[in-house]
């Protein structure tokens, strides 16, 4: 029997049973922008960027089974231009200023926006009023930055047990909620050698006294674009020379 | 009442009962929040931790389910919480000037709790009392048929403190407003009688009639309710103690939409028998039905109701005296979240979580609640269901089109002589209902509402038909004198409003045609809010999680195709403007500094100077 | 072939706003380039120019958001004279830094600024009617008029502003991409 593939933009894609669309494009070392998955965890399909064609209908690729023979359309410029504008709505939904921000040219965001070419914001800022939490002596959050990817919710739940973070409120108004009925992070038992201090795509869990230790130029996506990195560390098989 | 008015003590003997109560059943969270809320009039933050403690469930978590739902309150609210019904349809019929009237006749502002933490008055989205408007709840009792001289004295009432049950009954009354009878509305259905045709059938007969009727889901989708049992049928339990569920869908948020109501209140036997025989059928034992936070009202009858039965041997175990088969039926209150209608959604509320919809595949005929096979159906379809069990497939399938089989209860309102519910075999004309009920000057039909689609009159020859124009059941009508942009406005902030948030494209694109429609009727609009108003359409139809982000700009969408005027007319320029008031944003700073000369304005009062602006 | 049919030399303005001059600080970064922009283009209004109000122009450089109602007037100015109206800077972008007083209310800020905050003594909000009055919020410049262009970077570097404009007298559609494009 021959293996499983999907046809990505044209291209013969092996997959395996049970892998998404995503699960096939990362092992086979092609970029589909996302900001909300992440290959250690559940897939979850909520920020959209990895939104693709497939057979024709827009889906999720991040918790789209592969079928045999389906056909994707992944890098296309409809696609690329309602990604931009997904971008567009995620900077003007909260304050987004990165020349301040200890995340810039780390931040996943930021450097989707690069990959993108988002120019500018397009809609009017939302400037919403997110005071920061400085309570924990080791850890920032900045909800300004947040982009509800629930990264950092399910990095405590599923990896740390803690279950530090969680959502609450609902639509315009959700936001990112903390374990303690204080609501600080300090009151809560989160530590920075926690798995879901590392997860943050955008600048929202900072630790202290670290900031802008690596200089412009030398920061993750000063170097590479977002995709070229996708594309060159794409997991070898066993033989294929690197 | 204020936190501090919580004592420790009692805050813990109070809720210990409640989650006691709930068997400490985590996925019972939600139901537990709204009994403790019962209780203590709102959710203090130490309510929410004892709760996290007793049910060993993460505090954000209770914190993050009880921060979705509308009617959960995790401020103080007052004794009494009056919540206008904010449907276009109790819009037309005044409900803004009512709401205005009941804020002035109580000295407070509108979302604000009284000084004196007795009262507020708010808005909610539509209670499903269009036939009977304008609408509110007070600590969720629906009160219809409001005016002027109702609202003077419910202030009074207030303000004098009586209590809920000392108020006049008849403010309370709600009516079914049947005006057209056909298979289902016309006949009597006494308790068991469907359940006991299924079960003489057998469950494999019993499918074999429901193929052969052909019955479509009522809730607008349209699916084939017999693909559906039979893969719930097939589908494997997992787990050693695994079961199927059946579970009917009575979070009939629609606006517009108000039959499911007329159905629980007067024909809840043949809901209930519908269940039981879907679960006969399928081979599930549990049943459950998730009622709408608005329809609380109800939950005492429909409890007895299902006392009744378990006596009268139609719930419980050997049903109807048959050995292994059994059934039980569970109650569920939502708690004013739309978008909990999405069946994964529901099932999600029905697990104690926030209702947000799941990713499918897996679909809930393999993977529902609690993991297991389930059946979500619309309550209107188990009636049918039930039909189909008494009177058979052949003929059920005899009524209405060969697409849509049997009859369909439209719920009718608007700018009509008779609204209520109107029960049509699937085919029949917009054009002759809207004669039936009398809309004689009609501009414009928004069907199955604002999810569905705005008809304008070229099209009233159209059929009610899912092959046609296919409805969960409401038909709003707006006459010729009507403004269908606020029409179309009122529908944007609702979206907004019910949008649960988890996918970006509904998130935010529901805010930002809400702006731009705001911005319009503000009059700062020009041609480029109309363009963008189609790109944030096709972005929220094409990348949304659900149904909900996909057809948030369809009254937009559709109004701009039909009644482009509405929206042209408001135009203030032919290029951009600011969304905001230039000479309004300059307003504190000459506040502060204490200038008016012509410099500290924009526009007129500059203009009025020589200074350019 | 000339950049535009028919046409000699472009005619740009620039101005600043709500910024910090860093957008303009930039552009001379483009060095011994200036020449070649000057051979191609004439400069209206600019802090370059020192010409004060803005004539009919093909392109128009704004640096910074719209923080009061001079800016405003500005901004304006440039949108009824320029073909092209191009953000240049976080500033024009997306309200930048001065922006981030938005969750603040002006009346407080003004408050603490010249009222109460420590050291201060007598001291009084100023209220000449030559001083332009603050607006409540700061805004990016597209919210107030139609933008054509807009050059991202706090500030964009003198490489970005080149190959920007170049592009634009070229008759290119102006791509900025890595590493070109950045927000900080």
């Amino acid at each position: 029997m021959s293996p499983l593939s999907i046809l990505l933009d044209g291209l013969p894609v092996p997959f395996e049973d049970h892998q998404t669309i995503m699960d096939a494009a990362l092992a086979a070392g092609i970029y589909i922008p996302h900001l909300c998955h992440h290959p250690e965890f559940e897939p979850q399909g909520s920020c959209k960027l990895c939104t693709v064609k497939a057979n024709g209908r827009y889906v999720s690729a991040c918790t789209m089974p592969a079928r045999d023979g389906m056909e994707v359309e992944n890098n296309s410029p409809d696609l690329n231009d309602k990604r931009r504008t997904l971008l567009q709505m995620l900077f003007v939904e909260g304050n987004h200023f990165c020349p301040s921000c200890e995340q810039s040219g780390n931040c996943m965001l930021q450097a989707l926006a690069y990959e993108l070419e988002m120019l500018s914001p397009h809609f009017d800022q939302f400037y919403p009023n997110r005071p920061l939490d400085a309570s924990h002596a080791e850890v920032l959050l900045d909800f300004n930055r947040c982009i509800l990817c629930e990264l950092c919710v399910r990095a405590s739940r599923d990896v740390d047990g803690k279950s530090v973070f969680a959502l609450s409120g609902r639509g315009i108004g959700k936001h990112l909620i903390v374990n303690a009925e204080s609501g600080r992070l300090a009151d809560s038992n989160f530590a920075l050698s926690d798995k879901a201090a590392q997860v943050c795509p955008v600048g929202v869990i900072i630790e202290k006294r670290r900031g802008f230790a690596v200089p412009i130029g030398e920061r993750r996506y000063d170097v590479e674009p977002i995709s070229v990195q996708a594309e060159r560390l794409r997991p070898r098989r066993a033989g294929e020379e690197c | 009442m204020t936190d501090e008015s919580f004592d420790a003590g009692r805050l813990d003997d109070t809720l210990q009962a409640i989650v006691d109560g709930h068997a400490r059943q985590p996925g019972q969270l939600l139901q537990i929040l709204l009994a403790a809320q019962d209780s203590l009039g709102y959710l203090p933050a130490a309510a929410l931790t004892a709760i996290a403690r007793a049910l060993d469930l993460p505090r954000a978590q209770v914190e993050g389910v009880a921060g979705f739902y509308s009617f959960l309150h995790l401020a103080p609210v007052g004794r009494y919480r009056v919540l206008f019904s904010d449907n276009i349809t109790d819009r037309m019929l005044g409900s803004g000037e009512l709401l205005d009237r009941l804020c002035n006749k109580l000295w407070i502002e509108r979302g604000k709790l009284s000084e004196d933490a007795l009262v507020s008055v708010d808005t909610t989205s539509c209670t499903g009392l269009c036939d009977q408007g304008p609408a509110l709840l007070v600590n969720g009792r629906p009160l219809s048929r409001l005016s002027a001289e109702r609202v003077d004295r419910i202030a009074e009432l207030i303000r004098g403190q009586l209590p809920l049950a000392d108020w006049p009954s008849e403010y309370f009354r709600i009516d079914d407003n049947i005006r057209r009878r056909d298979a289902v509305l016309a006949g009597e259905w006494p308790a068991g009688q469907a359940l006991r045709a299924a079960l003489g059938r057998g469950a494999e007969a019993m499918l074999g009639e429901m193929k052969l009727a052909n019955l479509r889901g009522r809730g607008g989708a349209g699916f084939t309710t017999a693909i559906k049992w039979e893969s719930a049928r097939r589908a494997p339990c997992h787990g050693e103690n695994g079961v199927r569920y059946v579970v009917a869908n009575a979070d009939e948020g629609e606006p517009g939409t108000f039959k499911d109501r007329v159905l629980l209140s007067s024909y809840a036997d043949l809901l209930f028998d519908g269940m039981t025989l879907a679960g006969f059928t399928i081979g599930a034992s549990q049943g459950l039905l998730y009622l709408r936070g608005e329809y609380a009202y109800l939950l005492p009858a429909l409890r007895d109701n299902l006392a009744r039965r378990r006596r009268d041997g139609l719930l419980g175990p050997a049903l109807c005296g048959q050995a292994g088969v059994d059934f039980e039926i569970d109650i569920h209150l939502g708690a004013g979240a739309y978008v909990c209608g999405e069946e994964t959604a529901l099932l999600e509320s029905l697990e104690g979580k926030r209702g947000i919809p799941r990713s499918r595949p897996p679909f809930p005929v393999t993977v529902g609640y609690r993991g297991q096979p389930t059946v979500v159906n619309n309550v209107e379809t188990l009636c049918k269901a039930a039909l189909v069990a008494l009177k058979g497939g052949a003929w059920f399938a005899g009524l209405g089109t060969k697409q849509s089989t049997g009859t369909k209860l439209l719920s009718i309102s608007g700018d009509v002589e008779t609204p209520g519910i109107y029960e049509y075999p699937f085919g029949v004309s917009v054009k002759q209902v809207l004669y039936d009920c009398g809309a004689g000057n009609a501009q414009a039909v928004q069907v199955s509402g604002p999810s569905g689609i705005c008809l304008a009159t070229h099209e009233f020859s159209r059929c009610i038909a899912f092959e046609d124009v296919p409805t969960a059941g409401a038909l709003m009508v707006f006459g010729a004198h009507r403004d269908m942009f606020e029409v179309a406005r009122n529908f944007a902030h609702f979206f907004k409003h019910e949008s649960c948030g988890f996918c970006t494209p509904c998130r935010v694109g529901t805010s930002l045609v809400v702006n731009c429609m705001d911005k319009i009727a503000n009059g700062h609009g020009s041609q480029y809010e109309i363009n963008e108003i189609f790109k944030i359409h096709r972005l929220l139809h094409a990348a949304s999680h659900c149904g909900l982000g996909q057809a948030a700009c369809n009254p937009l969408f559709d109004t701009l195709q039909k009644f482009r005027p509405a929206y042209e007319r408001r135009l203030r320029s032919l290029d951009f403007e600011p969304a905001f008031d230039l000479d309004q944003a300059l307003a504190a700073a000459r506040q502060m500094t204490g200038r008016d000369d012509a410099d500290a304005h924009f526009g007129l009062a500059a203009r009025a100077s020589g200074v350019d602006s | 072939m000339d950049a535009l049919p028919g046409r000699g030399k472009l005619r740009i303005a620039t101005a600043t706003l709500a910024g910090c001059f860093g957008c303009h600080m930039s552009l001379l970064d483009i060095d011994e380039r200036l020449f070649e922009l000057l051979e191609r283009v004439d400069f209206d209004r600019s802090p370059l120019t020192d010409i004060k109000r803005c004539g009919p122009c093909d392109i128009g450089l704004i640096e910074g958001g719209i923080c009061n109602a001079e800016n405003v007037h500005v901004l304006r100015e440039f949108r009824r004279n320029c073909k092209l109206l191009i953000a240049v800077g976080a500033c024009a972008v997306n309200g930048g830094l001065p922006a981030q007083r938005n969750h603040l209310d002006l009346g407080l800020c003004l408050q603490e600024v010249y009222l109460t905050a420590p050291g201060v003594v007598g001291g009084q909000i100023p209220n000449d009617p030559e001083l332009p009055l603050p607006l409540d919020k700061v805004h990016p410049i597209h919210e107030i008029v139609r933008v054509d262009y807009f050059i991202p970077g706090c500030p964009p570097s003198g490489e970005a502003l080149w190959k920007f404009l170049s592009d634009l007298l070229d008759g290119r559609t102006p791509r900025l991409g890595h590493p070109l494009l950045h927000f900080d």
